[in-house]
């Protein structure tokens, strides 16, 4: 059968969808964060790049980011419709085919690669292109049904972006675009498993192996604190190595305790409303830490 | 009759998918002048006055 023939519906033609529907496909709020990160990249990177080419080079980054999120709905289309979290999403509400998502996906993925490729350097272009092809092919249709880890792993495709910022900045991988490649990835874990907490039966009815499914929600809170351990210390990495001044590192040290602090909390708080309470606050704390974070170095960043 | 007038006529849109099809149209021509503009700019911020210096 078609991927998203069961849930499309019958009434929506080729070529009649709203444009609204077409830019949802790309994730904008992913995009967002995606965008803000990268720009962090470019801009601790000092490099030679003129203004205006790192800003077409955000740009195709966000390009390619939303590529790849096109991507993932047209292979998803199947599991979101189960899921209340991602029903509404265009395909699987029927506002747009699969087929025009896929087409989407591919000639954007291609587009923004090419662009960043002529427009900032092949390094950084490369960067991009395997971070679609991590996020779609890797996470979206290899890791996401078949292991509890899947976030562990993916994580790294939501990671990339300082990195490929940097990379068309100065055109190498500098250490300190690994430290903010670590930085999101070992954030991704606790952040996505407080809102797996929350959303379980969401992911029991679409079948995703999420860690709260698989191993329970125990093993899930201590994976969180451990996580959540592991990232407080990257966190103040940058200050640590003499890339961030003192006032990041007093910053990121006191974001860390917090975190550590509210993944402690979802530790011990195990039973009803509780537990779902500070679930929620750890997730959305986990969303404040991260920009905060960046935020600090952006600032540090431009004022240096 | 009818079905040869129909088919005279060929598809006929609603005016909820004639207002969709105007919308994408204009966003797709919109977002082609932007890439034909940021092509130009980016040619001319990477090559600077050099983008006049060719062999004849």
């Amino acid at each position: 059968m078609n991927r998203a023939g069961a849930t499309r519906s019958a009434e929506v033609l080729p070529g009649f969808s709203d444009v609204a529907d077409y830019f949802a496909l790309l994730k904008p709020r992913v995009m967002s964060l995606v965008v803000f990160t990268a720009l962090v990249g470019i801009v601790r990177a000092h490099g030679d790049l003129h203004p205006f080419l790192g800003f077409t080079a955000l740009l195709c980054i966000a390009i390619g980011a939303g590529a790849s999120g096109a991507l993932n709905m047209w292979w998803d289309a199947d599991i979101d419709v189960r899921m209340g979290r991602t029903r509404t999403r265009p395909i699987p509400a029927g506002r747009v085919p699969a087929g025009e998502a896929l087409a989407v996906g591919l000639t954007l993925s291609v587009a923004s690669v090419i662009m960043l490729g002529l427009f900032a350097g092949f390094l950084a272009a490369g960067l991009l292109a395997f971070t679609i092809f991590f996020y779609a092919v890797i996470y979206t249709m290899w890791l996401k049904r078949w292991t509890a880890q899947n976030i562990v792993i993916g994580g790294a495709a939501g990671a990339f972006p300082p990195m490929i910022g940097w990379a068309a900045a100065t055109g190498s991988i500098g250490l300190e675009s690994v430290v903010l490649f670590l930085m999101i990835f070992f954030w991704t874990p606790p952040h996505f498993w407080a809102l797996a907490l929350l959303r379980k039966d969401d992911y029991a009815r679409a079948g995703v192996p999420m860690l709260p499914n698989v191993a329970g929600d125990a093993e899930t809170r201590k994976q969180i604190v451990i996580y959540a351990a592991i990232m407080a210390a990257v966190g103040v990495l940058p200050a640590i190595l003499g890339f961030a001044g003192i006032f990041y590192g007093v910053v990121s040290a006191i974001l860390g305790a917090l975190f550590v602090a509210f993944s402690v909390g979802v530790w011990r708080n195990d039973r009803g409303s509780k537990a779902e309470a500070a679930a929620k606050r750890l997730f959305a704390f986990s969303v404040l830490y991260l920009f905060l974070l960046f935020a600090v170095l952006l600032v540090e960043g431009m004022g240096a | 009759m009818m079905a040869a007038a129909k088919h005279k006529r060929g598809v006929v849109l609603t005016k909820e998918q004639r207002r969709i099809r105007r919308t994408r149209s204009i966003a797709l021509a919109l977002v082609l002048a932007g890439f034909a503009i940021l092509f130009y700019l980016v040619t001319i911020v990477k090559l600077g006055p050099g983008v006049m210096n060719r062999l004849l």
